[in-house]
């Protein structure tokens, strides 16, 4: 039944008008909600700008009394100071954690896309039990099980080794359940193009689903990176050696020692920063992606 | 008129046939099989090196003495669970934790859900505010650590804090080492909402826009004024499985609380807020018990999977629709 123009005016006019809805009150609430987002913004970027702040100025303009926004002149010679001070090493962390970083990325995407593909598309007689085991381990995150993994590993000898730091972390049953998820609702009239080309699982999987499966890809290795950059307990537990510590050990440790320079450590800080924020500024997209599919990750 | 009976000859080949077809179902089955490994053996290979194990593993162990080697030297029975129960920092490691959720969870619920309201109201600028929230998830729980202890709320006189405290002529606080009043579970809290909000902003944002418009516009006509009641009779409620999530996502994050309350709270006085896994990591590898480190962590183990399961209970999962 055609609604009439008369009642939909009546209905329009039950409507409750307040005092936000007339044209004063409409801007007076957006003015307001701008203010307040400007100022929670600004709250929310002041820690970037401390470290930003602290890494550039000397020790004596950081424990001033006096308090000064900016220091005297952008001290750069503190990246000189950070790199070449013996009981910091800043470079030997930064290389661990970029070789850490790119290994677990490469490997876990791989591994967990291969199991996702196989759980959601092959069919195998003890598919569904296996696709269990692997839901079993999402109910445990790997932090609370650090030290009964670390038994293991340490029973392999792998302390302190790239290996040690880097395979454990990788077998992530959560990224295969979102793969998973994902082929699901992979288009099977393409698959089925595939085979009909004489294609098998496998060449259909590197021919047709993985290039048509861009998104997801980016979007989970980019968080596999930026765990794996930022974690700390991990590679505190296993990094036992100097040599060992990724960038994330070598500040917690230089924070906590006896003796230190303040700008070197804020210095440090930018520059183990520094990757993350490019990757986010231009990678936004996928990591948004990413973090709304994935709920969150431990 | 056509014979009823097969010829024996026809019969024969047929069977042939049969068996023909049998057998390369089964050769394309073994196929499958082999292919199924192919893709999904390597996950599973790491999943029982690295997860089923060491579960196992430190089961045993923990009903083992295990000092300075990771393999059982004798059995002790619950030894090693009466002694991590009876510890009190392990009891107390668990009243942190309390403490901890009961601060961290509903402020990050408070404020997540506030700041996804307020940014999903505006038109213009929406998506460089939300960028400025969800930047911090860039950093790391130690770079923050670093921040929050050097320089926001460092006990100098030369802290951000203490600064501003300083122009309305208030005294230097020690805000990490002093017991009381209590001010470094202000600065343990703080710098996990500045980390985590972001993250809990997005997935509510995503929660809000999956809202159809049409029931905001349709309560508009039945006369519901727009802001608390409209938010109260649709937004809150069909944020229902979204407010869930969060809240037990954020549960469990508090579980495993450690790079914050490690670096800040070390060098300061690190007994006053030793979280569960601080402390196992001392039980563990400092003091190298890992039967009484395993018992730990078979208890930590049991109470997440707890977490786990009410979790899912909560959402239906395992229900039907």
């Amino acid at each position: 039944m055609a609604t009439s123009p008369s009642r939909l005016i009546r209905n329009n006019e039950r409507i409750h008008t307040t005092f936000f809805d007339t044209q004063t009150g409409k801007i007076i609430a957006s003015t307001a909600r701008y203010v307040l987002l400007i100022i929670l913004a600004l709250i929310f970027l002041l820690p970037f700008y401390l470290i930003l702040r602290n890494g550039l100025a000397t020790d004596l303009e950081i424990t001033s009394p006096n308090w000064t926004f900016f220091p005297s002149r952008l001290h750069f010679e503190n990246i000189q100071d950070l790199f070449t001070d013996p009981d910091v090493p800043f470079l030997d962390g930064m290389t661990n954690s970029a070789l850490i970083g790119i290994l677990q990325t490469v490997i876990q995407i791989l591994v967990c896309m291969l199991a996702g593909y196989g759980l959601a598309r092959i069919p195998y007689r003890w598919s569904t039990q296996i696709f269990y085991a692997v839901l079993i381990t999402l109910m445990v995150p790997f932090s609370v099980i650090f030290v009964q993994v670390y038994l293991v590993v340490s029973y392999l000898n792998w302390i302190s080794t790239l290996q040690g730091l880097v395979i454990p972390g990788v077998f992530s049953g959560f990224t295969a359940f979102l793969f998973r998820q994902f082929f699901l609702s992979f288009p099977h009239e393409l698959e089925e193009a595939g085979r009909v080309d004489g294609l098998g699982y496998w060449g259909v999987f590197w021919r047709i689903v993985v290039p048509n499966s861009s998104g997801i890809i980016s979007a989970l290795s980019v968080i596999a990176f930026i765990t794996s950059w930022n974690s700390f307990l991990w590679p505190l537990v296993i990094g036992q050696d100097q040599s060992a510590w990724t960038v994330q050990v070598v500040l917690s440790n230089y924070l906590n020692a006896q003796v230190l320079n303040l700008h070197e450590l804020f210095m440090g800080a930018i520059i183990a920063i520094l990757p993350l924020v490019i990757i986010f500024v231009l990678l936004q997209r996928y990591i948004v992606e990413g973090y709304k599919q994935s709920g969150l990750k431990g | 008129m056509k014979s009823l009976t097969t010829p024996p000859a026809a019969v024969a080949s047929l069977e042939q046939d049969v068996k023909l077809i049998k057998q390369r179902k089964r050769q394309i089955s073994q196929k499958t099989a082999l292919m199924f490994w192919t893709f999904v053996g390597p996950l599973l290979l790491g999943l029982i090196v690295f997860f089923y194990i060491p579960i196992v593993w430190g089961f045993v162990l923990s009903f083992s003495e295990a000092r300075a080697t990771v393999s059982p030297t004798h059995f002790v029975g619950l030894q090693n669970y009466i002694a991590m129960l009876s510890d009190p920092y392990f009891t107390r490691s668990l009243g942190i934790f309390s403490i901890f959720a009961l601060f961290i969870v509903p402020t990050t619920f408070a404020f997540a859900l506030g700041l996804a309201l307020l940014v999903n109201s505006i038109k213009v600028a929406q998506g460089f505010f939300r960028s400025v929230f969800f930047l911090p998830t860039a950093c790391s729980y130690v770079l923050a650590s670093i921040v929050w202890k050097m320089s926001i709320f460092n006990g100098s006189y030369y802290g951000l804090a203490n600064s501003l405290l300083h122009l309305f002529g208030i005294d230097a606080i020690t805000w990490i080492s002093s017991p009381t009043p209590p001010w470094y579970w202000l600065v343990l809290i703080t710098v996990r909402l500045w980390l985590q909000l972001g993250i809990y902003m997005i997935i509510f944002i995503a929660g809000l826009q999956d809202i159809p418009r049409e029931l905001y516009e349709a309560s508009y006509v039945d006369g519901a004024r727009k802001g608390w009641q409209t938010f109260w009779a649709i937004t809150f409620p069909l944020l229902r499985n979204t407010s869930i999530s969060i809240l037990l996502l954020n549960i469990i994050a508090a579980f495993q609380a450690f790079d914050e309350f490690y670096n800040i709270m070390t060098g300061g006085n690190q007994i006053l807020a030793r979280p569960p896994l601080v402390y196992l990591l001392r039980v563990a590898l400092t003091n190298q018990d890992y039967g009484m480190g395993s018992a730990g962590g078979v208890i930590l183990t049991f109470i997440i999977i707890i977490i786990s399961l009410v979790q899912g209970r909560l959402l239906g999962f395992g229900r039907r629709d």
